[in-house]
């Protein structure tokens, strides 16, 4: 039996755009619109999609980084959408996030021993001694040098400061951990390392992981179940196989064909989409892809789609299934 | 990891983390920066004979020579630079009058940029009307008219030091205000910002722990060239009267001192005037190449 370690309900996050002479609200960038997905204990949910499609977004708003505009999030079945910061404390020990930047996401300031012991300064977790010693043994668990904790930032490669990165958000021993693209800024060859390393720490520590990501051959390879999200919505959600052999919305069958595949003889059908991602600011009426869909229909334009569930697990927001 | 693996590592280890700090690169770009090293020179020059100058030639600074052949001797033997109008030995007064003048430079540099630190930090991280109050108050700050002010508050407050260093700190905030508010405002969209937050920091902790580290860098360099500043305009209030008050001597009041006898005994005027001349050039020299020896993308 699984336990629902998060679930997401109809989020929002609107980004004001300011203008006129007293900077009055003249649109929002709707940049998460409407988004629902859950997290159960100890699987990976991946969220993937185009640059700007909102997936860093929902991930930041969901750890509450950012002041989600409407909807529900819900921490083991607590609604903590309107915690204030003191109250959201003693919750971040549960929650972390390891980002893309791994120059700007460490303080070059700060000897990486700081950095990776101020969340159990934060928290007054343990004594000093204990705290050095809880370093000592992190450092050591994600692969670093634990002489190196004098050592400021700069003195490290990308991936020994992504390694720095995830050694910081594991050492209060969080159940949730939000990779927020964590492996895009690295070589190939990096890659696979960190890669293999958040594998191994998940087992170990049986972590619970939001993979954002959008190269998508890492995604089947980390994921249990994976949610597409195009213009602020999640278009489909099903489990990895199940995603990956079976897509069913018209962005989804795009989005896999654009994957290499290493055979020469493969003869594939690439979906090249046509013309840019619309603005978020004013997306298109209806659904949200029609303009570049290759299926469009006048409903599209009408009606947003809703949410079906076509199988088991495997939900789709697509007219193409209801109007057969 | 195993156990042997970790010794080997161990084995391979240089040890470079102490011998290549921060402090060490901007040290190491500066020797090699001449205008700054000039700056250097002079600053030692000055320090030197401020503070080991009075070792060397013992006189009291304030000990008068009764009688009309004590007043306006010419520099010799027994009064290296001469003496003044109350015939007190004029290179004793230089170098008291050069402690007080960079004491006064160094405290009041130094106050004024902790209280524009705190402000623009404040505006900075907390935006919103936290900024706009604060930093109306700057532009409003920067507004006045400085001089008439400073005089005016200078006779209000009384004369003393610690009345000037007051005085000079009211008016020499606000550009170290701004310069840390707009570095506060780029460097908080930093993810290691978004971080601290995520870890569940409180804001006490992102402003000083992650923040003002950031900014010090910059605000060392405005510091060395406040220092400057401050000492300028403690000698033009104790130029106009209101600044250090006699016996005691600083640089400024002894200008003022010597304008009326600017004709007759040119030299009076022309010491304390190029030790300041020095002493600022000195600061602002060093503080140009302490900006360019901190930012790592200009080549050096």
């Amino acid at each position: 039996m699984t336990t629902r370690l998060v679930e997401v309900q109809q989020l929002k996050k609107w980004f004001p755009v300011k203008g006129g002479v007293f900077a009055k609200t003249v649109a929002s960038v709707k940049a998460v619109d409407e988004v629902s997905f859950f997290i159960d204990q100890g699987e990976t949910l991946s969220l993937v999609g185009e640059s700007g499609s909102g997936k860093t977004t929902a991930g930041r708003t969901m750890l509450k980084l950012l002041r989600p505009t409407s909807g529900k999030i819900i921490y083991k079945g607590k609604d903590i959408t309107n915690l204030t910061p003191n109250q959201m404390r003693p919750l971040r020990r549960n929650m972390q996030i390891m980002f893309q930047d791994p120059y700007g996401s460490l303080n070059p300031r700060m000897p990486v021993g700081d950095i990776i012991q101020e969340p159990l300064d934060v928290h007054g977790i343990g004594t000093r001694k204990e705290r050095k010693q809880a370093v000592a043994t992190m450092m050591e668990t994600v692969g670093l040098r634990p002489e190196y904790e004098k050592r400021y930032p700069h003195e490290f490669s990308g991936g020994q400061r992504q390694r720095i990165g995830v050694a910081r958000a594991l050492i209060i021993n969080p159940e949730l951990l939000v990779l927020d693209e964590p492996i895009s800024a690295l070589d190939v060859s990096i890659q696979s390392q960190i890669i293999n390393l958040l594998q191994e720490l998940q087992q170990r520590l049986s972590l619970t992981y939001l993979f954002i990501a959008h190269d998508l051959a890492v995604v089947r390879h980390m994921s249990d179940r994976v949610a597409v999200m195009y213009l602020g919505k999640i278009v489909e959600t099903a489990d990895n196989d199940e995603l990956f052999d079976h897509p069913l919305h018209p962005y989804t069958q795009a989005l896999l064909s654009a994957v290499p595949v290493p055979d020469p003889d493969v003869k594939r059908e690439r979906i090249i989409l046509q013309g840019d991602v619309p603005s978020p600011v004013n997306p298109p009426s209806g659904c949200h892809f029609r303009t570049r869909c290759p299926y469009a229909m006048p409903i599209c334009k009408d009606q947003e789609p809703l949410v079906i569930e076509v199988a088991p697990g495997h939900t789709v927001a697509c007219h193409l299934l209801t109007q057969k | 990891m195993t156990e042997k693996a970790v010794e080997a590592r161990k084995k391979g280890q240089r040890k470079s983390s102490d011998d290549y700090t921060y402090v060490g690169m901007v040290f190491h770009r500066l020797t090699r920066h001449k205008l700054a090293m000039f700056g250097a020179f002079m600053l030692i020059v000055i320090l030197l004979f401020v503070f080991v100058g009075p070792l060397v030639w013992r006189a009291d600074p304030n000990e008068q020579i009764e009688g009309l052949e004590g007043m306006f001797n010419v520099p010799s033997p027994a009064h290296p630079l001469g003496t003044d109008d109350y015939g007190r030995d004029v290179l004793a007064r230089m170098f008291f009058g050069g402690r007080i003048s960079l004491f006064i430079g160094f405290i009041s540099a130094i106050s004024s940029t902790i209280v524009g630190a705190v402000v623009g930090l404040v505006a900075g991280y907390y935006g919103g009307w936290a900024d706009d109050l604060l930093m109306r108050f700057t532009d409003a700050m920067l507004s006045i008219p400085t001089f008439p002010l400073l005089i005016a508050l200078a006779s209000v407050m009384g004369k003393g030091i610690g009345q000037i260093i007051l005085v000079i700190v009211i008016f020499g905030w606000m550009v170290d205000a701004r310069l840390v508010r707009g570095l506060v405002l780029s460097l908080k969209e930093q993810e290691y910002i978004e971080a601290a937050h995520a870890i569940g920091a409180s804001a006490n902790r992102i402003m000083w722990r992650h923040l003002f580290p950031n900014t010090l860098a910059v605000l060392i360099v405005s510091t060395t060239i406040g220092i400057g500043g401050a000492i300028i305009y403690e000698a033009s209030i104790s130029f106009l009267g209101f600044g250090v008050q006699a016996p005691f001597a600083s640089w400024g009041n002894m200008l003022q001192n010597a304008q009326q006898f600017i004709w007759n005994s040119p030299r009076l005027i022309i010491y304390p005037g190029l030790a300041i001349f020095m002493t600022v050039l000195g600061f602002n020299f060093f503080g140009d190449g302490l900006r360019d020896a901190i930012d790592p993308k200009l080549k050096l």
